[in-house]
């Protein structure tokens, strides 16, 4: 795809993430920032792909570790949210 | 493209990545509300699963051993992690996590250029929003890396104290400019830059991961343990323009989606979190020596 068509993208996805926000409860920041950053493990896509392309050594081995954390960054956060979340409903007596 | 997934119309790679965004937004827009947080949470969770899952039977997989064993390995660690830790350590776990991500789209940027001058022979074939956006990950994810790193370590009692000295702006500035200079010499390839030219071992990216890792620390190690939590909003959105930039020289659509979505809304967020303390973004991240922290200690 052209370097434009991902600046649109870009543009785009920006102004939808800011109007997403603008209204939440304060009880929900930490959760917010904790579901957010699972999502920001969409880099592990990037990372599968240089590490399973394995074209120099150099780049299979920092696709690892980048899988590795990317991973963790993925599975880990989701759960952490997940267990946030659940504790908050109870909180609240839902 | 002969994973295998081989025989299927070549949009279909792009309408599951599509789908995957499609899933991020609905995710996000449930997280903002009390009552369907949960359901938005797994939304995003299974738009992630379908992001990943199409990647990894779309593309050919040259080393699917590596591959299996990182993402293994990753999955226990995180999954260890998470389901082990208490309630009260939980901001400082999430921290750590997002470190993880941006050191992952530094890594990566840092892999694919390596590839990209292996295979095009010489460094001044690669284009310039490669060379560029490489710049920008590496900058943004070591920042986000080091800087996630000391913040987490601040929430969990390690070098809770805020450490200051004098001139610390100064240095900052100083630490900045010169990845800002090493960064010029990975875009342009000048050879005015004499030793910092884009070698099979991408050396001024390396050098620039180095001070952006420093410039993380630096910037974090002055403000005290009770703002770290709009230090980790913050650090969030640099995470996910981390990846949005990964895009960039990935040519992957999914991750300027998610990327931005997650740098857009966390900057927002960093925003109302700082107007609710009565404080201004940049009061937080630089108040100035002499100021506040002279009065308190």
């Amino acid at each position: 795809m052209a370097f434009v068509e991902h600046l649109t993208l870009f543009v785009l996805a920006a102004f939808l993430g800011y109007e997403l926000i603008t209204k939440i409860p304060a009880t929900l920041h930490t959760p917010l920032i904790s579901g957010t950053n699972a999502i920001s493990g969409i880099t592990l896509i990037g990372s599968v792909l240089v590490a399973g392309s394995g074209n120099t050594t150099l780049a299979t081995v920092l696709g690892f570790f980048a899988v590795v954390l990317a991973t963790i960054n993925v599975v880990g956060g989701y759960l952490i949210s997940q267990k946030m979340l659940k504790s908050f409903g109870r909180r609240r007596g839902d | 493209m002969a994973g295998l997934a081989d025989g299927l119309p070549p949009e279909t790679l792009q309408i599951a990545y599509l789908l995957a965004g499609v899933l991020f937004i609905l995710g996000l827009q449930r997280l903002t509300h009390p009552r369907t947080a949960a359901r938005g949470n797994l939304i995003s969770a299974s738009g992630m699963v379908l992001a990943v899952g199409a990647t990894v039977l779309w593309f050919e997989i040259l080393s699917p051993l590596v591959l299996a064993a990182a993402l293994l390995v990753g999955a226990a660690i995180g999954t260890w992690l998470a389901t082990t830790v208490e309630t009260t350590d939980m901001p400082q776990l999430v921290g750590l996590f997002n470190g993880f991500g941006g050191g992952a789209s530094a890594l990566v940027a840092g892999a694919e250029l390596v590839d990209q001058v292996g295979t095009a022979g010489t460094a001044s074939d690669l284009s310039v929003t490669v060379t560029a956006a490489a710049g920008v990950t590496g900058l943004v994810g070591a920042v986000t890396f080091c800087g996630s790193l000391v913040a987490a370590g601040k929430l969990h009692g390690v070098l809770e104290d805020p450490i200051r000295y004098s001139g610390e702006n100064v240095v900052k500035a100083v630490t900045l400019l010169a990845a800002v200079v090493v960064g010029v010499a990975l875009v342009t390839q000048s050879p005015r830059f004499g030793p910092l030219q884009l070698g099979a071992f991408a050396t001024p990216y390396w050098v620039l991961l180095a001070l952006a890792s420093i410039l993380g620390v630096l910037l974090v190690v002055p403000i005290g343990g009770a703002d770290m939590p709009v230090v980790i909003a913050l650090l969030n959105a640099c995470s996910g323009l981390a990846a949005a930039s990964t895009g960039f020289v990935l040519d992957n659509s999914v991750l300027i989606i998610a990327g931005t979505l997650v740098g857009a809304s966390g900057i927002i967020l960093t925003v109302i979190m700082c107007r609710s303390m009565n404080r201004s973004l940049r009061n937080v991240l630089f108040s100035e020596y002499g100021g506040a922290s002279a009065a308190a200690g």
